[in-house]
């Protein structure tokens, strides 16, 4: 589809766009995660920079648009990073553009390391937005805490660019750690990754892959600290046969994880299920997918199945959400009743004129 | 401050509403006569005071349901309540207000060690949560001041954090789903023991969201498995922007400690002189704590005392074992109670970018002498998130005034340096009317228009949050439809 992309440069251009425009508008970011599906675009695309990073006070600010990759490098330079790591989607959904910063909070991309400092609705302090309105709102800050008035930070950080045109985000960063290693545990159950969480040894990061039966588990920190903890765990999981895989080997697995490079083979539809951590391995076994893999300790469940295949229809009785990446399913988990009459209501309080992303969450 | 009037349409409706909750609750769970209200007349910012019409102590989900059924059918206000320990006025009734209190729901309904989590009723308090799981070597990581006292639905009210907060975060970033009865009295889960939420994230609206959309009566909360020890080190400087830069060092170093403290000098006097607690009289006082095995400990303690050392401290102990660990944690946990020794105080919250520390201690000095009045500060300072502790003396006339004016000038200085009004202990009515310092009239817009959606006759907690002004026309439709 030949879609006309607006590319404002300023929150008051974009007011002026939204003041005027009655037909449907697709927010894009990189669309890295999302495709447009209207034929007309308002792009964060110039909206690009870092405005302020305070290595010192573990922040930074930057417009919506400025690329994930940017963001990254200059973090790195400092020796910091995002550590809620967001996953790279773009060539499992096979679309072209380059993530950006905006679309990671708006789809609240969180990665492996989830488990141990939270999602990047975890991470994000402030954010500066244009609604339907054409109002140029702000909320939270840039500030690690700050509980004045409600929290809009958490409503637009997956708000999938339903509410408005995110223009900046404030947001928490944390340094990367000096090493890291990882246990790769192999013949053994998926419940392994919930024994693992519940020690002392503050994992960063469990991964289990079905097919295989194998499960790494990562630690990170101080050189010291990290072989004390490995050396623990070792003690901890001696009944099975286990691999170290030291920190090169071992920040590479991680990538490939987090760029879902294990997902690749899939042929057929792509599901991403979120249940309680113990129930991932119950929906491999309900399922019994193609491909499967857990990560966030079994709470997230990455399911490859046969074209068609519902697998909400399957697992409904299981609690939590499926959402369908690559099929011909609606994508996103219906919500219960009284949540979505909530939804509805938030959603035409910032957008009345239904302008933004109109098949999304609706 | 202005406290709002009683509607005497609301009052007039005592009787019956009185009638209505005793048709279904024991005789104890309703309290109506005048002399028994006065309990629920303040919470901890007690300068203000107003005894409800009515206090309620229900001990179900589907109790708490029907009493706000009720007043919703009757647009009688509803002001929930936990521990009432709010410092900012959070819980503070209205003379026609019904004060919903949750202090009765205190089960814990499950503790799930494989999935780290507990649910809980939410008139638990929060000491009392870690205190369910902590012998199986568990914990719930927020840590309010007030966490003996506290409740879980006011931590999740006024979305609370701790000194701890800078490695675990606040009471958002460790609720996992609510249980919550909206006004109309309908019965809603947001959340669950899963980790995302598809579609928006009401759970995290209704956190900090002070008893204004819904009244949490259970919680499922995160519990951590504690790390293998903790130790101290205090460090003292006499120069508070020397501190500040120490601060900044170790963070960046890639050291990340489990709490940061800050005091000054007026704090460590009196702290020290109260406590006993043997600190050092300088300038500027640093507490900062590491966790994990004896060797991590070791390594980062190590990398701290490094870098603190390269900025000529006067005074550097490090604690060996527990003994000298709560030494040096005595006078800080001790601080708010010498500082109300020697007189009545006034504590804010604001929260700064940690760079502009040096600054704001200046100004707040500065303006100690202009208002005539001493502070002490004694803060999370890993986060920026400020304690300045305004002391006054309540039966002096005009002190109560000058205070609350110096306060409100401390916390413009926050937001004008790039902070907040405040980090952890919620705008309350004690803020309300500053919000439009913090936020443009569209903000308040936008945030009052999730109320409306929430709360459409504006009765929970309807005078808080928003400055009187900004939510009159609001309320005032509420009171029209009660006269109607």
């Amino acid at each position: 589809m030949t879609a006309v992309t607006l590319t404002p440069g300023s929150e008051s251009d974009i007011r002026e766009v939204l003041l005027s425009e009655t037909e449907p508008l697709h927010i894009a970011g990189g669309q890295s995660r999302l495709e447009a599906t209207e034929k007309k675009i308002i792009s964060t695309a110039q909206l690009n920079g870092i405005v302020e990073y305070e290595p010192g006070a573990l922040t930074m600010v930057a417009k919506a648009g400025t690329p994930l990759s940017v963001i990254k490098d200059t973090l790195k330079k400092e020796n910091q990073q995002l550590a809620f790591e967001p996953p790279e989607m773009k060539h499992l959904l096979r679309l072209t553009g380059n993530s950006t910063i905006g679309g990671v909070f708006a789809t609240n991309a969180s990665g492996s390391r989830r488990i141990q400092v939270g999602a990047a609705r975890d991470h994000l302090l402030g954010v500066r937005f244009v609604d339907g309105l054409g109002r140029i709102l702000k909320n939270g800050g840039r500030v690690m805490k700050n509980v004045t008035g409600y929290d809009l930070v958490k409503l637009m950080a997956g708000s999938w660019g339903t509410l408005g045109v995110i223009t900046e985000v404030s947001f928490k960063v944390l340094p990367i750690a000096e090493t890291q290693s990882t246990l790769k545990i192999n013949s053994c159950d998926a419940n392994i990754l919930t024994k693992a969480i519940n020690t002392p040894y503050d994992i960063s990061g469990t991964f289990y892959d079905v097919g295989s039966g194998v499960a790494y588990i990562r630690v990170e920190g101080f050189f010291k600290s990290v072989k004390y903890r490995v050396d623990r765990l070792l003690r901890e999981f001696s009944d099975f046969e286990v691999d170290i895989l030291e920190m090169e080997e071992s920040k590479k697995f991680w990538q490939n994880v987090n760029d879902l490079e294990f997902l690749k083979p899939n042929k057929g539809d792509l599901w991403r299920v979120s249940v309680k951590p113990t129930d991932g391995s119950k929906i491999i076994e309900m399922l019994d997918p193609k491909i499967g893999f857990l990560d966030w300790c079994g709470g997230l469940v990455w399911i490859g199945v046969d074209q068609g295949f519902d697998v909400r229809a399957k697992i409904q009785k299981v609690a939590g959400h499926a959402m369908c990446l690559l099929g011909d399913f609606e994508q996103f988990h219906p919500s219960s009743t009284l949540e979505k009459t909530l939804s509805k209501s938030i959603r035409n309080k910032f957008d009345p004129k239904m302008l933004f992303n109109q098949e999304i969450l609706n | 401050m202005y406290l709002t009037d009683p509607d005497p349409t609301i009052l007039a409706k005592k009787t019956q509403l009185v009638d209505k909750l005793l048709s279904f609750l024991p005789r104890d769970a309703v309290i109506d006569d005048p002399r028994e209200t006065l309990a629920y007349e303040c919470d901890a910012l007690s300068a203000y005071r107003c005894p409800p019409m009515v206090a309620v102590l229900p001990r179900t989900t589907e109790e708490v349901a029907k009493i706000v059924k009720i007043c919703w059918d009757l647009d009688v206000p509803v002001v929930p309540r936990g521990s009432g320990t709010s410092l900012a006025g959070g819980a503070l009734p209205t003379g026609d207000s019904l004060v919903l209190g949750v202090a009765r729901m205190n089960e814990t309904l499950e503790v799930d060690y494989p999935n780290r989590l507990m649910r809980v009723q939410t008139g638990r308090t929060n000491l009392s949560v870690t205190g369910e799981v902590e012998s199986d070597g568990f914990f719930y990581a927020p840590d309010p001041s007030s966490q003996l006292a506290c409740a879980i639905s006011g931590n999740i009210a006024m979305n609370s954090g701790g000194a701890h907060c800078l490695k675990y975060g606040v009471t958002s970033n460790n609720l996992l789903a609510v249980k919550m009865v909206t006004m109309q009295g309908e019965i809603i889960d947001l959340g669950g023991s899963h980790l995302d939420s598809s579609g928006y994230d009401l759970l995290g609206l209704v956190c900090g969201s002070e008893g204004q959309l819904g009244i949490v009566t259970e919680a499922t909360l995160r519990i951590l498995h504690k790390p293998e020890g903790a130790l101290p080190v205090l460090i003292g400087y006499n120069d508070s922007q020397v501190a500040g830069q120490c601060v900044s060092d170790i963070i960046k170093a890639g050291v990340l400690p489990v709490a940061i403290e800050f005091m000054d000098r007026p704090c460590i006097r009196a702290t020290d002189a109260f406590s006993q607690a043997g600190y050092p009289d300088c300038e500027a006082l640093l507490i900062v704590e590491v966790e994990g095995s004896d060797l991590e400990i070791e390594e980062q303690l190590t990398k701290i005392v490094e870098i603190a050392k390269t900025h000529d401290p006067v005074e550097l102990r490090r604690a060996k074992n527990n003994d000298e660990a709560n030494r040096i944690w005595l006078g800080r946990k001790s601080a708010f109670g010498a500082m109300g020794q020697i007189n009545d105080y006034m504590c804010l919250d604001g929260t700064i970018p940690v760079s502009k520390l040096p600054f704001v201690l200046k100004r707040i000095s500065e303006m100690s002498k202009e208002f005539g009045l001493d502070v002490g500060n004694v803060f999370h300072a890993g986060d920026g998130n400020m304690h300045p502790l305004i002391l006054y003396n309540a039966n002096k006339p005009g002190d109560l005034e000058t205070c609350e004016a110096f306060g409100a000038e401390i916390l413009k200085l926050c937001v004008e340096v790039g902070g907040c009004l405040t980090g952890e202990h919620g705008v309350g009515i004690e803020k309300r009317d500053l919000m439009h310092i913090q936020y443009s009239v569209d903000d308040l817009e936008a945030q009052m228009a999730i109320k409306d959606v929430f709360d459409p006759k504006w009765l929970l907690n309807p005078t808080k949050v928003f400055p009187l002004d900004a939510s009159a026309e609001r309320r005032a439709n509420a009171s029209k439809e009660t006269a109607a």
